[in-house]
């Protein structure tokens, strides 16, 4: 942990690997941490806007860039020249991104976990509600399952291992924390994270026009609300509304 | 004024052990954690596809072991089927590869594979193609997302699959010499990386020297594999990252996955070698039990293989000929 914190703040080197002859893999280091989260962003931004032909289309992770490209278009060696160009050399100014606020009803049958959680860590439901909901996490990426946000920034005295034994299904829009990090889930998958609530927000819904809620990047604030309002939302993204606010980037 | 025809509908009499629509796959959503899907054999897709007259990225049922049975409720179709499989319409043989009419009630019946010829998956495909509506750009089927085909599920029993009318008058029907359409033998080439590292010498002479059997719990999501122990270096948790397609994955038991079409965008095993991309379509026809090799080629080779392939399937198309010329 302490080399991979030394290797994030020290010059980003990066790495151009293979990946069949269909994919590179830009790699900027291999933790968990905003700063080499950054540059993955901030290297799909620039490769998005050169539209390089033969690019498919790119997968930003934690700590790399997938460019999956037509072999038959440009080769590896043509497309290693072009990204390399690309590659952010410094933590450049980050492009203003998006803020969600979404709203989560914690504990009880939506959060079955925030009990265990609080007890783990000698804390009370309520100041593990207070801890989760007083941060500002950022999406490091969207992956697993349609939707599906990873999120930075969860306090440290949350951080908690994983459940030895993980459920088989958990339900969709479950806010969810494992080890350092934080997630909302989008669609039912099995995960043997721990439930603190559960949002009346769909992240993956293909009625609406933007089918994705949250995207690599934006930023995410958690409002806790009653079981009632809980229901009175979820009436209304049931009928394909959103009900979490956005503020555009500043 | 003649009257509109009747919409031809397909109806599913019995699926097989797995039967659903795709086409070439859904490029775009993987940033959204939207798996690629698609035909796992697209060699033989392709030839599905032509041999109706259809575009390679029209959708067609991939079936897999066995084919099933379908009845032409109304209207009439042309249909081929590419693959290694017995074909029957109403009861007689008509060989695969070679495109049919079926009439208002026809029934037909799509078998195993004939003993010795290795069929994992087969396609069958209509002139005009299935009128399902594409769910972010594509008809692909993905089961675990529950995105695309027919209300985002494997055919089931009694499904009605109503079909498109096709553009283009239909000549005389298409077939081809099945022995074009054939995968070449030998291993299944793969490039190293994108995590090689994450393996020491004595990983790699099991991976490449080792020959291994494809596990009965494969699915359109990964090839599992069984047979010797591939050692990581050291750990075998990586921080997720992106899962290229014909990536080979080694969990923690050593027995690698190769991940196919269907595969989850993200994962956190490493990955010793990824399958090139001319390679991959035979990995549709391996069985469970059957064995295969992995050989260690460079990018070069990779990329030349990417482009004979490419030209194949454009000779394949030339090679198709009206279905009375081949007995």
């Amino acid at each position: 942990m302490n080399a991979d914190k030394r290797r994030a703040n020290a010059t980003p080197a990066h790495r151009i690997l293979q990946a069949g002859d269909q994919a590179l893999v830009v790699e900027f280091g291999d933790a968990i941490d905003a700063r080499l989260n950054r540059l993955v962003q901030a290297l799909d931004r620039r490769v998005g806007k050169a539209a390089i032909e033969g690019v498919i289309e790119c997968v930003p992770t934690y700590r790399s860039l997938m460019i999956v490209y037509d072999p038959l278009s440009i080769g590896s060696a043509a497309l290693r020249r072009r990204v390399e160009k690309l590659v952010p050399t410094s933590a450049e100014a980050e492009a203003p991104s998006r803020r969600w606020t979404i709203p989560v009803a914690y504990g009880g049958a939506l959060g079955l976990d925030l009990e265990d959680v609080a007890r783990a860590h000698g804390l009370s439901g309520d100041e593990v509600i207070a801890l989760h909901s007083g941060a500002e996490y950022r999406v490091y990426m969207i992956g697993f399952s349609p939707g599906l946000a990873y999120l930075g920034g969860l306090p440290e005295p949350l951080h908690t291992p994983r459940r030895t034994s993980p459920r088989l299904r958990v339900p969709a829009s479950s806010v969810a924390i494992g080890g350092i990090q934080a997630a909302v889930f989008s669609v039912e998958i099995p995960s043997g994270w721990h439930l603190l609530g559960r949002t009346p927000e769909r992240l993956f819904d293909l009625r609406r026009t933007q089918p994705f809620l949250l995207g690599a990047g934006d930023r995410v604030l958690f409002r806790p609300i009653s079981a009632a309002e809980y229901d009175r939302l979820a009436a209304l993204t049931e009928r394909g509304e959103v009900v979490a606010e956005c503020e555009a980037g500043a | 004024m003649k009257p509109a025809p009747a919409h031809a509908v397909l109806r599913v009499i019995n699926p097989g052990a797995l039967a659903t629509l795709q086409d070439r796959g859904r490029m775009g959503y993987q940033r959204y954690g939207v798996p690629q899907s698609g035909a796992i054999d697209t060699l033989t897709f392709a030839v599905a596809c032509m041999l109706v007259g259809n575009e390679l990225d029209e959708a067609a049922i991939e079936f897999t072991l066995t084919g099933g049975s379908y009845v032409l409720e109304s209207g009439r179709c042309r249909a081929a089927v590419a693959g290694a499989f017995a074909v029957a319409l109403n009861g007689t043989t008509v060989p695969s590869y070679r495109a049919f009419d079926l009439r208002a009630g026809d029934m037909l019946r799509i078998g195993s594979s004939p003993v010795g010829h290795g069929g994992a998956r087969g396609y069958l495909a209509v002139a005009g193609g299935f009128d399902v509506a594409p769910v972010l750009g594509s008809r692909s089927t993905h089961v675990r997302s529950g995105i695309g085909g027919l209300d985002g599920a494997a055919l089931r029993k009694d499904a009605r699959l109503r079909l498109r009318t096709p553009q283009a008058q239909s000549g005389p029907p298409l077939a081809l010499d099945p022995r074009l359409a054939r995968h070449d033998p030998g291993p299944i080439r793969v490039l190293p990386g994108p995590q090689d590292d994450a393996f020491a010498a004595a990983g790699w002479e099991v991976f490449l020297g080792e020959s291994w059997r494809m596990s009965p719990h494969s699915d359109r999501m990964g090839m599992r594999l069984e047979g010797a122990r591939v050692p990581h270096k050291s750990d075998y948790n990586i921080v997720s990252d992106g899962v290229p397609h014909g990536a080979v994955q080694v969990p923690g038991d050593g027995q690698p996955i190769v991940m196919l079409a269907d595969r989850q965008s993200t994962g956190g095993y490493p990955k010793i070698a990824t399958v090139i991309s001319a390679d991959l379509p035979r990995l549709g026809q391996f069985r469970p039990g059957d064995a295969l090799r992995f050989a260690r080629v460079a990018i070069d080779e990779a990329e030349t293989a990417a482009r004979e392939l490419a030209a194949r399937i454009e000779l394949l198309r030339s090679a198709l000929r009206p279905a009375g010329i081949l007995v």
